[in-house]
């Protein structure tokens, strides 16, 4: 194709030059080399944009204009402007669930990054067998997220479960893990943490591998410790990685799902109080299981400003690490 | 002549419906092949009917009715399609969004309880059986069944397929442990009512320690309520004009009330049906007794496992009567066949349709004559010490009161019993759970 390109060039430049006006091509295959010069590298690139037109912001658009009705499936469709957003900002059900977003989401993703960091240190030391070292903490990420849900399910199972089984050793009565929130929390944290852990840990390796050693060497001949060169050097030089990973895991934790919904054997509600129910859930709720379609897209859209908001207070957050230092 | 090659076919199929309604089996589906074939001549060539259900395993178990029908009918071909185990979340909203665009939908469709409210608030989707002479059937089946049938505008709009009815069903061995008669007709007598049900609760739970008496709130609340019903005028969470009335129907309070009564005396598990934990009472003989639709013998069997063969016995429901799941089947109005549908209609929900798909999946006929017929009055289950379960549930639906659901039916009724397995296992106070329960109603009624 590059070479078509070419060919169609070298002609166009050399028709000002005029002496070979009468070879000149005829007016529709000018068109069409200039077709090929101006709007090949567009039609290149388009088909993601075309895909992303489909299946992205035309969803994206469509939605806006769906939360702006009365709009339910196989329904009425009436036009009833910014009412569902008003709605919505006093549904403490909603808000019921963004909170249990924001918590899962904390108590699952600082620890997880503090661990994946801890973690990529030490597997960025020289070990025997290395690379299956390595590869063993991505297993997690491969299993189905289905599969590690019900299994933990049944890990934290009330009267069978291994958790209780274990903490019964000390004497703990069977907790029902499900019905209060900081038991179901921690057990629905646990199993993203399980899965994702590994992942950010392979991904922090990487970037550590391309921070110079000679920094190291000058700060080990200066006296620092293991220690204060992590924190020093370590630490700061993966501050893109870690805004990276960071608004990753947001994105993933704002848009919990499948966790929390085996969790709750299935259902959308999240608990009998709705203890897990995450906003994902809360949308799939409205939208699929009361069909309230204008409901769902406008709490759709208010997921999406969250994520926008949380994403830019964490990455100032994340631009001071390092700083003080 | 193509109006008289209508009012030809309206007049077989008229022919159809009254032999399919007077006649034995045998009778029936043999004179049906020359009418149907003769007014399907008429027609231009042989037409397919496409019939969509849902449901895991056999779902709707109509592939022999199928095959039979097929067979006579060289001009009314069916294509039967399961789409999807799944009828909440994948089989409802796909239909529904079939029936608002206009295209998709087969000619008849499937349909659980859980959604005849929706459709029921939805005539413009849904041909009028009445139209093609369905009507004379209201007297095959039990008064509920029909009801449910007849939409927001008084039309015939949906014919029964299967029904759940409502058995109780006891472990043998935990009632011998704790000295009670292990005897089904002996247990049935144990409960006449209610009350005397909590009291046989008291009796077993005393005697054995570990053992629950029931597995959770939700059976027993139901089968309480579908009898209150009857009782206050043939409405649960809506009145006839779809005003939500949870607070006002005092039937929904009485049913809340005894459960609660059960709870606090801790005759439940405390279980929430369709989990692991459920699942592993049952295998360990966690709790004795359990509210059981005619579907909910294959998933005792199934989850109990071979070990438990003959432990488990099926009795009569305290109160007599009783109704979880069941469905339905009707003829969008997109449909380019309805006439020709109708008649496919007609015959699956006839007795030898109802039969063939109790010989093939066990779905326990909501067609009287169906339940009587021998094939289903005394089939036995080896599982459940052969157990004639067959008159228990047909008993149970024949004194069924008919229920109006609301459109937002299901919706509130997951919502309220949200709040009575909450309230059963902790999570809620018992003192501010009919408040939120009244809340939680409301709230989903939108």
């Amino acid at each position: 194709m590059s070479l078509h390109v070419d060919a169609g060039r070298v002609p166009s430049r050399a028709a000002p030059s005029g002496g070979r006006r009468r070879e000149q091509r005829p007016a529709p295959r000018r068109f069409l080399s200039w077709l090929d010069l101006r709007a090949t590298p567009y039609i290149f690139v388009s088909p993601y944009f075309i895909l992303f037109a489909i299946f992205g912001l035309f969803p994206l658009l469509f939605t806006a204009w769906v939360s702006l009705h009365k709009w339910q499936l196989a329904g009425e469709k009436t036009f009833i402007g910014l009412e569902n957003y008003t709605k919505l900002l006093v549904d403490e059900k909603f808000w019921n669930a963004v909170g249990n977003t924001v918590g899962i989401f904390l108590i699952a993703t600082v620890p997880q990054l503090l661990i994946a960091l801890l973690l990529a240190n030490a597997l960025n030391k020289k070990l025997r067998g290395r690379l299956v070292i390595r590869l063993s903490v991505l297993i997690p990420l491969i299993t189905s997220v289905v599969a590690v849900a019900v299994v933990f399910t049944q890990l934290y199972g009330r009267d069978y479960g291994v958790v209780n089984w274990i903490l019964g050793l000390f004497g703990t009565d069977n907790i029902h893990w499900q019905n209060e929130k900081w038991s179901s929390w921690i057990a629905i944290a646990t199993m993203v943490d399980w899965r994702w852990t590994g992942y950010n840990a392979i991904i922090y390796l990487a970037a550590m591998q391309t921070i110079p050693k000679d920094l190291y060497e000058a700060a080990s001949i200066d006296g620092a410790s293991p220690r204060r060169q992590f924190w020093g050097i370590t630490v700061p030089m993966l501050k893109p990685t870690i805004i990276f990973t960071v608004i990753v895991s947001t994105i993933g934790g704002f848009t919990l799902f499948a966790e929390p919904v085996m969790f709750g054997s299935g259902l959308m509600t999240g608990g009998t109080t709705g203890q897990f129910q995450t906003v994902a859930m809360f949308i799939v709720k409205e939208g699929f299981r009361d069909f309230e379609y204008g409901y769902a897209a406008a709490a759709a859209w208010v997921l999406f400003l969250l994520i926008l908001i949380t994403v830019l207070i964490n990455s100032v957050l994340v631009r001071g690490i390092g700083r003080s230092k | 002549m193509m109006h008289n090659s209508r009012r030809g076919r309206m007049l077989a199929l008229a022919a159809v419906a009254t032999l399919a309604l007077g006649v034995t089996a045998a009778c029936g589906s043999d004179d049906e092949k020359p009418a149907g074939g003769g007014s399907s001549a008429a027609a231009a060539g042989p037409v397919t009917i496409t019939l969509q259900t849902f449901g895991g395993g056999e779902n709707f178990a109509y592939d022999d009715a199928v095959k039979a029908w097929n067979a006579s009918h060289p001009n009314i071909q069916v294509k039967y399609v399961n789409l999807t185990d799944r009828f909440e979340d994948t089989y409802l909203p796909q239909m529904l969004q079939w029936l608002e665009s206009g295209a998709g939908a087969g000619d008849i469709i499937g349909m659980d309880e859980g959604g005849m409210g929706l459709m029921g608030a939805r005539p413009q989707y849904f041909a009028d059986l009445g139209q093609y002479g369905l009507d004379s059937r209201k007297a095959d089946f039990p008064e509920y069944k029909w009801n449910t049938g007849i939409n927001k505008d008084g039309k015939l709009f949906a014919i029964g397929t299967d029904i759940g009815g409502m058995a109780m069903c006891y472990r043998t061995d935990l009632f011998k442990k704790a000295g009670l008669p292990t005897d089904r007709d002996e247990v049935s007598k144990l409960w006449p009512d209610w009350n005397s049900y909590l009291e046989v609760g008291k009796k077993l739970t005393s005697a054995l320690k570990g053992v629950a008496f029931v597995d959770g709130a939700n059976t027993v609340y139901n089968s309480v309520l579908s009898q209150e019903t009857g009782k206050n005028g043939n409405v649960q969470y809506f009145d006839k004009d779809n005003n939500l009335i949870l607070d006002k129907n005092p039937g929904i309070k009485a049913s809340f009330d005894y459960v609660q009564t059960l709870s606090k005396a801790g005759l439940t598990a405390k279980l929430r049906s369709w989990t692991e934990e459920w699942n592993t009472a049952m295998q360990k003989g966690q709790f004795a007794t359990m509210g059981c639709p005619s579907w909910m013998l294959g998933t005792i069997s199934g989850t109990s496992g071979d070990a438990n063969s003959g432990n488990w016995d099926v009795a009569a429901v305290p109160g007599g009567s009783g109704n979880w799941g069941g469905s339905w089947l009707m003829v969008p109005a997109q449909s380019k066949h309805p006439k020709e549908a109708a008649e496919v209609l007609n015959y699956l929900t006839s007795k030898e349709g109802q039969i063939a798909a109790f010989k093939e999946g066990g779905n326990f006929p909501s067609n009287i004559q169906a339940q009587q017929d021998p094939t289903v009055a005394e089939a036995k289950n080896a599982y459940f010490n052969d157990a004639p379960s067959g008159p228990i549930f047909a008993d149970s639906v024949s004194k069924l009161s008919p229920v109006f659901f609301g459109e937002k039916h299901a919706q509130v009724k997951a919502a309220v019993e949200e709040v009575l397995v909450g309230a059963d296992q902790g999570s809620i106070k018992w003192d501010e759970a009919w408040q939120r329960f009244i809340d939680e109603g409301v709230k989903a009624a939108g």
